[in-house]
């Protein structure tokens, strides 16, 4: 593809470090044997997945241009997987471990930005970096040029285990028990193609945090999280880790389960070896819906999973890098390149005592501060990430780390060079405000580049940033440190449920047209490593979204009291007030001829569509009566989520089921008015008609929201937990978007279909 | 040095009497037409909210398009993935009609709002592995280049210069001439 492929393949030949030269070599020849047809689509899909290469929107050839869906004539090569057309652009992952890079790592993907993509490097909310619109067969030179500076996209996807993440602040918080920083380094490299790690069913995410309370690990939505803690045993202190396990987002959340409160360091890695073998042991394989190991978690219980888990721990063979990764860990310490010094006066400088107030943070070192770099986005030029390298390499002995907001931290700065530095951002467009405030929003690519995208989380990520910078002077301060999160989907990519103000992509039909909508997700927790999720409260209009944050935050700067938290505003107040205040925004729909734009999405003038769902044609009787019974199910949801906020867990259980039933009903009611009003009439009907026809099967997923139907009814009259209740909810909540799908798949098949 | 992987960048003249943003609709027509011959175009890339950056891009599977912003300086943007064949002047005169042509595109739908210059474009092997960036590079390729820059314009009244001398960035010349070069018909 490249005229330099070859070029690099040679300059780098036996001079990359193993085992990353002999992989990109393997995955070159892989390459080589898909185009002659020699390996299955599907072993090569996973193969590259777990080189880093993932699929992105439109790769199976086809383009919905706001009218209908074309096709787009891609030659005629062997496919990257199934259904992902050869030369269909794709999107690369680079592992950053801990989020660690250095100036000349910054360089070199300033280079391959530019080289191999838009010239735009992401970070992502794992610490990670995306490039987009990558040709598959550049890949092996692209993986070259970052061996040769120590970086790697191996297992960056795939079922294997993820980027390893970690709190930036590591090493220089005040709060922390001990600098996680080599721990997380010495695991993701000894995970790295680890064989326990090669039988998994789904990824696998670890986290490590330095202290408990604050949000910067986000322990508690990681398969596994690892919580620094010390303890004085015979008068000695010992460094562990409390870990985690059976955490995630994802479309049903999970809160991490205690596996242990303490193990030593020295049991750090083998302990975390015998979980991903007793996971690859007897983690769902088929059902990949069911497959991450928080289900496991949930099948047996955290008493049987710790009890198989440290049994597995007594049967490992001896391996010497258990210790050996760990030498010396205890003096690696990152440290300063400059004496420390004082903070200037920001005089009359107003942009500076801005960024001063919102991005720098004092160090357990005294003399020094860590200043974050906001990213629009989490996008970075090639340009700018070249200038970063230099102000990295000027102002500290080299190192920087991105973060799980989406940007940059610079660490270990001395005070005196504060002024310096932030003119030096400045010069280099980095020298915004605002770091991890209510400006600062996280967004997912959505529909931008992602398959599985239904609403433009960027578009409304970007157009959410724009009006609050508008006007961030006259914000007042019990807002500006709220977290607005965007997810495209489901999915929570943009970490939506752990956001103060969460939204996520789902569509409606109005007026005939299919609408992009987000739902408002309240009740999520940042701090404390994500401690609690969110749940949605109601889907309004994508372009309706910005006056959601206009609303609640309004409402909660006029009825907060003293030091109340947005979290404790909204369990105080309740969801109940705050939906009220939002319904309006689902009234006075404009027609398509008045105001087309409203059924378009942000930053996309196309006709809003997903996939090739068209405008339906069916008649309006049945689509009022199908509404009417869908309304009645979102509302039951939403109260289900009161009963929950109320302390009553079983009624909230009960009600999550009797929304299934009222959605169920809505769909069944299509293909047969005269169903009943009884459960199991209703279930059973479903059951017939749309899952066994596989009609309800979603096109991504499968049968696994009409399996969250059936494992309800199949419970039904279960004691719930607040536990249980959360997840009952949640489910019901995706099995209704799942029905709003199946109807308008359903109503924009062609007649006789 | 061959001239793979060429990006032709005619900047504007004057501030841009347009929203950039309006490019966005431009450029999904083209995706949605497939107007333009023989680049497979796959989809719109909307960065505006990166300073100084790729502006407003139209992806494609041998080129992108873009209404760029690099450098803070807005202008249209070719930018070649795909190895093509012939001589270094043939590529050059690809490149640089294919910028032109899309610059005349952009022009004709927004009449008035946005001029491309008729003197001044920037060229740039974007592939540092055949092009390395270094005064020794550009000694050598400086005779080849200059031949195709007056095969391509039709006259040697011109100046080039090295875009940016430092080595961290990619090989490109600016190319300045003293007689206006014309863009082809929008239609």
């Amino acid at each position: 593809m490249k005229a330099s492929n070859a070029i690099w393949k040679e300059r780098f030949k036996g001079k990359l470090p193993e085992p990353l030269g002999s992989e990109v070599d393997q995955f070159e020849t892989e390459i080589e044997l898909r185009k002659q047809g020699k390996i299955d689509e599907k072993v090569f899909a996973e193969t590259r997945l777990r080189r880093g290469a993932y699929g992105q929107r439109y790769d199976n050839g086809q383009r919905s241009d706001g009218v209908e869906s074309r096709k787009l004539p891609f030659a005629d090569k062997p496919t990257k997987g199934p259904g992902t057309m050869w030369d269909a652009p794709g999107m690369l992952r680079i592992k950053v471990p801990f989020g660690g890079l250095n100036p000349r790592q910054l360089e070199v993907m300033a280079e391959i930005a530019e080289e191999y993509s838009d010239g735009i490097a992401h970070v992502t909310t794992r610490q990670d970096f995306q490039l987009h619109f990558i040709h598959i067969e550049n890949g092996p030179s692209i993986m070259r040029r970052l061996a040769a500076v120590g970086i790697t996209t191996r297992e960056a996807c795939g079922n294997a285990v993820r980027n390893v993440t970690a709190c930036p602040l590591s090493g220089v918080c005040r709060d922390e028990a001990f600098d996680v920083t080599p721990y997380s380094h010495a695991l993701a490299w000894f995970l790295m193609g680890h064989p326990d790690t090669m039988e998994f069913g789904r990824k696998f995410k670890p986290a490590f945090s330095g202290c408990a309370q604050h949000a910067c690990g986000l322990t508690q939505m990681h398969d596994i999280g690892f919580v620094a803690a010390v303890r004085e045993v015979d008068g000695k202190l010992q460094r562990g880790f409390k870990i985690v396990v059976g955490g995630g987002l994802g479309p049903v959340p999970r809160q991490a389960r205690l596996l242990t409160d303490f193990a030593p360091v020295e049991e750090m890695l083998p302990l975390t070896q015998a979980v991903c073998r007793v996971f690859g042991k007897h983690g769902e394989k088929k059902n990949r819906n069911a497959a991450r190991i928080k289900f496991l978690v949930d099948k047996w219980g955290i008493e049987k999973f710790r009890e198989e888990v440290f049994a597995t721990r007594k049967e490992l063979r001896e391996d010497p890098r258990w210790l050996g990764m760990l030498q010396g860990i205890e003096q690696a310490a990152e440290g300063p390149l400059r004496p420390p010094g004082q903070l200037p006066a920001p005089g009359a400088n107003p942009a500076l005592a801005q960024w001063l107030r919102s991005n720098v943070r004092d160090q357990r070192q005294q003399g020094y501060v860590t200043a974050a770099v906001t990213l629009p986005l989490g996008d970075i030029t090639a340009d700018q990430l070249r200038a970063l390298a230099d102000i990295v390499a000027k102002y500290t002995r080299g190192t920087i780390r991105t973060t799980v907001e989406q940007n940059f931290l610079i660490r270990w700065i001395s005070k005196a060079d504060v002024a310096a530095l932030h003119a030096d951002l400045v010069a280099a467009d980095l020298g915004q405000a605002g770091a991890e405030s209510i400006v600062d929003v996280v967004s997912c690519p959505g529909t931008d580049t992602c398959k599985l995208g239904i609403s433009s989380s960027r578009g409304l990520g970007g157009e959410l940033r724009n009006r609050l910078l508008a006007k961030s002077y006259e914000l007042d301060e019990a807002i500006k440190s709220l977290h607005v999160k965007v997810s495209g989907c489901f999915n929570s990519c943009g970490c939506h449920h752990v956001a103060d103000l969460g939204f996520y992509g789902v569509s409606r039909t109005l007026n005939g047209y299919k609408v992009p909508h987000f739902q408002v997700v309240l009740g999520g927790q940042w701090e404390h490593n994500a401690g609690s999720y969110g749940l949605p409260i109601i889907a309004v209009p994508s372009k309706r979204a910005p006056e959601v944050v206009d609303r609640i935050t309004g409402h909660y700067v006029q009825n907060r009291r003293k030091d109340e938290t947005f979290y404790g505003f909204v369990k105080r107040v309740g969801k109940g007030p705050i939906r009220e205040l939002l319904e309006p925004l689902n009234q006075n729909i404009p027609s398509h001829d008045a105001e087309p734009g409203f059924y378009s999405d942000w930053g996309d003038p196309r006709q809003y569509s997903i996939g090739d769902i068209g405008i339906g044609e069916c008649a309006g009787e049945v689509v009022t009566r199908y509404q009417f019974e869908m309304t009645a199910a979102e509302r039951l949801v939403f109260e289900a989520g009161l009963e929950l906020d109320r302390g009553a867990p079983q009624a909230a259980g009960e009600t999550a089921y009797a929304a299934f039933i009222r959605a169920a009903r809505a769909l069944v009611q299509v293909q047969y008015d005269d169903v009943g009003a009884e459960a199991d009439e209703i279930v059973a009907e479903f059951k017939e008609r749309f899952f066994d026809s596989q009609l309800f099967h979603d096109p991504f997923v499968g049968p696994k929201f009409a399996n969250f139907l059936f494992a309800a009814h199949a419970a039904r009259g279960e004691k719930f937990t607040a536990d249980t209740a959360h997840h009952r909810i949640a489910e019901a909540q995706l099995f209704i978007e799942a029905v709003h799908s199946c109807y308008n798949r359903l109503r924009s098949a062609p007649a006789g279909a | 040095m061959e001239l793979q992987h060429l990006i032709v960048k005619i900047p504007i003249e004057g501030p841009p009497g347009l929203d950039p943003a309006a490019l966005v609709d431009l450029f999904h027509r083209w995706v949605a037409g497939q107007t333009v011959p023989g680049v497979l175009l796959v989809d719109v890339a909307e960065l505006l909210h990166v300073p100084d950056g790729p502006g407003v891009l139209a992806v494609g599977y041998e080129a992108d398009f873009a209404f760029d912003h690099g450098r803070g300086v807005w202008g249209v943007l070719y930018r070649r993935k795909t190895l093509l064949g012939g001589t270094d002047a043939e590529r050059l005169s690809h490149a640089f009609g294919a910028a032109a042509q899309a610059g005349a595109w952009i022009e004709a739908a927004f009449p008035g709002k946005v001029k491309f210059s008729r003197t001044e474009f920037e060229l740039i092997v974007n592939d540092r592995g055949i092009a390395p960036n270094t005064p020794e590079a550009y000694a050598a390729a400086a005779p080849a280049l200059e031949g195709a820059v007056r095969s391509l314009l039709g006259h040697g009244e011109f100046q080039l210069a090295r875009h940016d001398q430092r080595p961290r960035e990619r090989f490109g010349v600016t190319i300045k001439s003293a007689r206006p070069f014309a863009l082809p018909p929008a239609g």
